[in-house]
């Protein structure tokens, strides 16, 4: 098992991170939040890859054939679900956000400090 | 006859199928109908739960879900287990739902006509995210109850989206928490590739046959991140303030009453069944850092309430603070620590449920929660004042009061190895309790000359807030006053019943207790070992109880009285304490910007810290 993957998707994860931080746009925001998230895709399946491995159906193939990690594409579908309901929701409050303050800049939302 | 296994996925059922229930036909239902249904469903999972606890007794529950039980001890199943912390803390959050529940039978005068049931069918689901995580075996299942029990937080935060600042503080707290949520699944995803296994027994097992490494250590550093973040530990805690600030009242009682507690349960649970093994995290390390961290988050947030006029980020401030101190008992890795943090935890919820409903009350009459704004405008609410008088005292741990004698147990279970683990329990709950009296004694006496009203550096008011109601001149219903009091008397009695205390002892040794969980989940029932830890009231305790007590009067009377005094004594006094408040208060004030990047930007830092702490 090569590192490389590994080191992907710890890169993926800290450019979402360095997004959120300088983003000036909530909506851009939520789309570094939802790069930061991708990297958990490339992170659960590399650890269930096998080099020569098929998609891990038994249809037609003998029992012994080497698949790759079904369990970790059942999470990795989990994620997905809940990141696609939480980027939703928060894509929703973004859009009221710029409905009652006027903005979706980060720095011009004061209302709440100290 | 039912199995006692069977009780614990209908432990999550049946609030997820009451959310669908009143999601679908919500909107024919009238508001009484509602309201009704939504009772009756908090009451049948208050019994449940109930049932469940007297069942498991001092044992272990274990269910393998779709009966996926595991063969030759491997498994791809999903399990529940049960002990009487995790069933504890989610019968907690059945008796606070229903407190919430009740609550809100008057609190919001205007349900959003096109969506009825909406407000109920979240905290439904709400509830069953919280009663999943705590009953849950399986780290990924974790995982999905957090993000569950998240989605809904944020959800209800900005439930009010006509506000401008709900909407801003429940975008803050989701991004802040799903970023700690993803941290956390990919420390899931290392232990996976490590060990192959998702059940917390099972990654115990092969991780104990593993000798420890960096991976370890990341992969535990990043699991807890997420649960850290939701548990608001300094400095991953700036969403909380924002949050619990803007939040609806009913909804703040169940966020700051019981979320944030489970996520330290979550931090306990995963060490101890996943890595407090033979080669897992050293236990000296673990109790460095995390002491370290639950010290920092208390202090800082005792700080923090302290100055706050904003009543709501008052008592969210005071979370943080708790939450500091439930992280150091918990730290100290002993089962009386735990038993201490179980006694606190259980009257905490109560006490500060119970502080967010009154002032739930002012919100609902006056349209504000601005200390200062609010000054002697609370006069004709003695009931309302009495309540929150009591709510203040029992924060600074007045006997016999559950907060003052966990407190107290924790405060001894630390003595030996920290010495002065117990000036750090008094100083913060003197701060949070004594911040709670002196808005109480202006707001609802008007004691004291009328306070200043502007303030020299960053804060937020209070002031202007939306009430949640359409005519702020009604009469207080009566739910939104008996709860607070049952709530009250709920605390009282968690401080009083010796039965109580003496389960929860046991409780917290069954809790510590890696091997027997292992060997509950692979079926084998495993004898009792080691004492159960004393947790009765002793001489000790109830001195530094009254101690902080007392303090918290004083400290509450300086603030209130001392303008007022004109010796020069009392003019050095206060010269000192504005030095004290340009140079050390302010800048901790302007840390907290209310801006998102800021935030995100002190998760990196404070996982960087995390990581460096652990794995050198």
């Amino acid at each position: 098992m090569t590192v490389l993957p590994f080191l992907t998707a710890g890169w993926i994860f800290l450019a979402g991170v360095y997004g959120l931080v300088t983003s000036r746009n909530i909506i851009q925001a939520v789309g570094c939040l939802a790069v930061a998230q991708s990297s958990t895709y490339v992170l659960l399946l590399t650890v269930g890859y096998r080099r020569g491995g098929i998609a891990p159906y038994f249809t037609d193939t003998p029992l012994r054939t080497r698949t790759v990690d079904p369990v970790v594409q059942a999470l990795a579908l989990t994620d997905i679900v809940v990141g696609a309901t939480v980027t939703a929701l928060l894509l929703a409050l973004a859009m009221q956000i710029r409905k009652r303050h006027g903005t979706v800049d980060p720095d011009a939302l004061t209302g709440l400090k100290g | 006859m039912v199995r006692t296994a069977d009780l614990l996925p209908l432990a999550v059922a049946v609030p997820l199928l009451g959310a669908v229930v009143l999601v679908t036909v919500g909107r024919w239902l009238p508001r009484i109908a509602i309201d009704a249904l939504v009772t009756v469903w908090a009451v049948l999972q208050v019994a449940c739960l109930s049932w469940l606890w007297l069942r498991t007794g001092d044992g272990r529950s274990v269910s393998w879900l779709g009966g996926w039980t595991p063969v030759h001890g491997e498994s791809v199943g999903i399990v529940l287990v049960g002990d009487r912390i995790g069933i504890g803390i989610a019968l907690l959050t059945g008796a606070l739902v229903l407190a919430v529940v009740v609550y809100s039978w008057r609190y919001f005068d205007e349900p959003p006509v096109e969506h009825a049931g909406t407000f109920p069918a979240l905290i439904l689901l709400f509830e069953a995210g919280m009663c999943g995580f705590a009953l849950t075996g399986d780290l990924f299942d974790a995982f999905v109850f957090f993000e569950l029990m998240g989605a809904v937080a944020y959800a209800l935060t900005g439930y009010r989206i006509e506000d401008p600042r709900p909407v801003q503080g429940a975008l803050i707290f989701g991004v802040v928490n799903s970023l700690g949520a993803y941290c956390s699944l990919l420390g899931i995803g290392l232990v996976y590739a490590r060990t192959g296994e998702l059940g917390l027994a099972q990654i115990g097992v092969k991780l104990a046959g593993h000798r420890p490494d960096a991976l370890l250590s990341v992969a535990f550093v990043l699991i807890v991140t997420g649960l850290l973040v939701k548990a608001a530990v300094v400095p991953l805690h700036f969403w909380l303030p924002d949050a619990h600030s803007v939040a609806p009242t009913p909804v703040c009682m169940l966020l700051s009453g019981v979320m944030v507690e489970l996520a330290v349960y979550g931090t306990a649970r995963v060490y101890w069944v996943v890595f407090s093994g033979p080669h897992g995290i050293a236990q000296p390390h673990l109790r460095a850092v995390f002491v370290a961290a639950g010290v920092l988050t208390a202090l800082v947030g005792g700080v923090m309430c302290w100055q706050q006029r904003h009543l709501k980020r008052l008592l969210a401030f005071s979370t943080v603070a708790h939450v500091g101190l439930f992280l150091t008992g918990a730290a100290l890795l002993t089962p009386a620590g735990t038993a201490g943090v179980a006694l606190y935890v259980a009257a905490h919820a109560g006490v500060k449920a119970a502080l967010f409903a009154t002032t739930g009350v002012l919100l609902d009459r006056h349209g504000s929660v601005d200390e200062h704004g609010l000054y002697r405008r609370g006069r004709d609410l003695p009931l309302t004042g009495a309540l929150f008088t009591l709510g203040g005292l029992a924060l600074a741990g007045l006997p016999p009061f559950g907060t003052a004698l966990g407190k107290a147990v924790t405060e001894h279970a630390g003595e030996g190895r920290f010495p002065w683990l117990p000036v750090v329990f008094v100083l913060v709950s003197a701060l949070t309790g004594g911040a709670v009296l002196r808005a109480g004694a202006r707001i609802f006496a008007g004691a004291g000359p009328r306070p200043r009203e502007r303030y020299a550096g960053p804060e937020t008011t209070g002031g202007g807030e939306e009430p949640e109601i359409r005519d702020p001149q009604r009469r207080i219903p009566v739910p939104m006053l008996a709860v607070p009091a049952v709530l009250l008397a709920g605390a009282l009695a968690v401080g009083l019943l010796p039965g109580l205390g003496v389960a929860l002892a046991r409780a917290a040794r069954q809790f510590t207790d890696r091997a027997a969980y292992t060997a509950a989940v692979r079926g084998h029932p495993v004898a009792w070992a080691g004492p159960v830890p004393d947790v009765g009231w002793s001489a000790e305790g109830v001195l530094l109880a009254l101690a902080s007590t007392a303090l918290a009067a004083l400290l509450a009377a300086a603030a209130v009285w001392g303008p007022a005094l004109r010796s020069p004594w009392a003019g050095r006094v206060r010269a000192a304490c504005e030095s004290v408040g340009r140079h050390v208060v302010v800048p901790l004030r302007r840390l907290h910007s209310g801006h998102l990047g800021d935030y995100v930007a002190w998760l990196a830092v404070g996982v960087a810290v995390l990581l460096v702490a652990m794995t050198v």
